[in-house]
């Protein structure tokens, strides 16, 4: 039963910054645009977050900054792909390297000293119960915040007309524009968003999952995240389950090096970069499944004519 | 009077080769912007940067020896990229490289034989295409994005050069550092002069940047996996079949970095350790844009950027400043000179206020 709830909690764990980084995405994408930066990202919000705490700021305050940079480094991406028509595969490759770069610059002198990680919620009663308040009720605010931000987009995108609009504009932008939506100013919303979510997920690494820096902490997490929107074929709940697939990925790896399994070491560390690989396959090849949900304008910029 | 951005008829020829420059300018006064709010005063240290490094001979042979490396495997990326296929795990290619050369170096029955070097280099050019021959296959048979794949296979390539440095190849005699014993020396190149460590590899890369110009400028095929990234249906319809680009692309990119890895074991480093690229990888990548995707280009992108490597480390040394200015460095460069290549196809005009209606949308 210990080792249950341990790699239980620890999948939800593990998955919860692929969700917030993920679910960004996945609106950024479902407005037709590619931003493959997630990784810089994502390592200029676990900066941000990880130096908030050290200077001493209250832990809400550093989490929203970690958000904060995040959503700087996509407003990067944003003037070039929507206001400079980059193409965006260079654009989102170009904030991957520079958030790298800025990330290890902020975080040059932070040595390798942990701080105080986010703390789990203690919930009266719940919390107590046998099984079921460490499986459910003990978690740090994030990992509920991820689980509520999966729930508000699918409403957003699925059940409100902004919602529509963003994925018309996804679809169609020469359509959207002659409606007479403002395709530019929605897609740099979405963008925005999705840097706010990245910065959100590397926040939660720095400060709740691992909370010490090391360069590039990251790890692979933000393409594993890009992965996961193919995977999920833009469906947040495909989203939710893939994140929790791959959660669950990273702590049996860990468990089975605890476990002493007569295996390198480095053949499990692998094994998530792996799967991920595999994971594109199995879905990949199925193009139709893959078309039902694409948004069929993705990564081609857009103008208005005039 | 306001600001307009309307789209030049052509594209224009100046920006093209104005915008690498304008965004090198860009770059530089971020830097010394940066550099002020360091406390560092910006003239002596962009000096320190960017001048003190070429300054002496041995400069000179590190400039060299680190531009190598990015403009051969730049070269090999921009093959790729010209047809829209995105190689972005050369970094892996690199290391597979590095690891079979070294296999090959290390093993080989007989470590005088003068046939050591050319067999490293082949295993080094197989490695580094059997690679990127994965995402190849992935992409053309199973429809699998290239990107994720290639980057995936990077670090699963770093993972397993550090299995085998920390354990099946570690040196005995190593003082249990995770790192291979020395290569013999009919399995390095030669240097120039022995006080400096620029070596003959430098004529791979030349070699290459002759092969990426006759292919991609001269050749029928080149011709045609250019017109494949640029109109795909077009493409198509000439018969010509996505998958071709595919493969020739990541092989191509392959073959570049591995032979880099090669190059790299038996050059500077001499044996494997679990940090052999300073990333040169995906400093490469940056290089073929820079370069626009074109062989003389390239040359003059990789020389730029292994400047940056080699300043980044100078003011390291002498100014206590934090070597990941070089990686951002690396990055605004880039930003700048994707931002500046929009004015290649649209230009900035002030008009007077336009009477009618229709303006607005297309008026910043």
């Amino acid at each position: 039963m210990e080792l249950f709830i341990a790699i239980f909690t620890g999948t939800i764990i593990a998955a919860t910054p692929l969700i917030f980084a993920a679910l960004g995405e996945l609106v950024v994408e479902k407005s037709g645009v590619l931003n493959l930066g997630i990784e810089g990202m994502m390592l200029m919000g676990a900066a941000l977050a990880f130096w908030a705490v050290t200077a001493g700021y209250p832990m809400p305050v550093a989490i929203l900054a970690g958000a904060l940079a995040g959503a700087a480094a996509s407003l990067l991406f944003g003037v070039l792909a929507l206001t400079f028509l980059t193409n965006q595969y260079a654009a989102g490759l170009a904030l991957a390297i520079f958030g790298s770069g800025v990330s290890a610059f902020i975080g040059r002198g932070f040595g390798s000293d942990p701080i105080e990680a986010l703390h789990g919620v203690s919930m009266p009663i719940l919390s107590d119960l046998p099984v079921l308040g460490p499986l459910l009720f003990r978690f740090d605010p994030l990992v509920y915040l991820a689980l509520l931000m999966f729930v508000a987009i699918s409403w957003f995108l699925y059940r409100t007309k902004a919602g529509l609009i963003l994925r018309t504009i996804g679809e169609s932008p020469q359509t959207s524009h002659a409606i007479g939506y403002p395709v530019i100013r929605i897609r740099y919303m979405a963008v925005l968003f999705g840097g706010l979510m990245a910065g959100l997920a590397g926040a939660y690494l720095s400060v709740a999952y691992t909370p010490l820096w090391v360069e590039n902490m990251t790890a692979g997490k933000g393409w594993i995240a890009l992965a996961l929107v193919v995977f999920a074929t833009w469906r947040p709940l495909r989203v939710l389950l893939g994140a929790w697939l791959f959660g669950g990925m990273t702590i049996l790896q860990l468990q089975g090096q605890a476990l002493g399994l007569q295996v390198p070491s480095e053949l499990l560390s692998a094994l998530p970069y792996l799967a991920t690989i595999v994971v594109l396959v199995l879905i990949s090849r199925n193009r139709q499944i893959l078309a039902l949900h694409f948004p069929a304008s993705l990564a081609k910029p857009f103008r208005p004519a005039g | 009077m306001r600001i307009r951005i309307e789209q030049r008829p052509e594209p224009s020829a100046t920006m093209r080769i104005a915008a690498p420059v304008l965004a090198s300018v860009l770059t530089l006064i971020v830097g010394s912007v940066f550099f002020a709010s360091l406390g560092h005063d910006p003239l002596p240290t962009l000096y320190a940067f960017f001048i003190e490094p070429l300054s002496s001979m041995n400069g000179l042979s590190e400039w060299l020896l680190k531009a190598s490396p990015l403009i051969l495997i730049a070269c090999g990326l921009a093959i790729g990229f010209r047809a829209n296929v995105w190689n972005i795990g050369a970094e892996g290619q690199f290391t597979m490289g590095a690891i079979a050369a070294s296999g090959v170096g290390l093993f080989w029955p007989n470590p005088d034989s003068a046939l050591l070097l050319p067999l490293m280099f082949l295993a080094g050019m197989a490695a580094g295409m059997a690679w990127a021959a994965i995402p190849a296959f992935l992409r053309s048979r199973m429809n699998t994005n290239e990107i994720l794949v290639t980057l995936m296979m990077t670090y699963i390539a770093t993972l397993f050069l550090s299995y085998l440095v920390h354990g099946p190849w570690r040196d005995p005699a190593g003082f249990n550092y995770p790192q291979t014993a020395l290569l013999p020396a009919a399995a390095m190149f030669q240097s120039f002069d022995p006080a400096y460590r620029v070596n003959s590899s430098i004529f791979i890369t030349v070699v290459a940047v002759l092969l990426m110009w006759l292919f991609a400028d001269r050749s029928f095929l080149g011709y045609k996996m250019s017109v494949s990234g640029a109109a795909p249906l077009a493409a198509r319809y000439a018969g010509f079949r996505e998958s071709a680009a595919v493969w020739i692309g990541l092989l191509a990119g392959g073959a570049a970095a591995g032979i880099a890895g090669m190059a790299e074991a038996a050059g500077p480093l001499g044996q494997l350790s679990p940090q052999i690229s300073p990333g040169y990888g995906f400093a490469a990548i940056i290089v073929a844009f820079i370069g626009r995707l074109n062989a003389f280009g390239i040359v003059l992108g990789g020389l730029l950027m292994s400047l940056l490597f080699l300043g980044g480390e100078g003011v390291q040394m002498t100014l206590a400043l934090p070597s990941a200015l070089t990686r951002i460095f690396q990055g605004i460069l880039l930003l700048f000179l994707l931002a500046a290549d929009f004015f290649i196809f649209y230009r900035i005009r002030l008009v007077r206020p336009a009477p009618d209606a229709h303006a607005p949308e297309t008026a910043r």
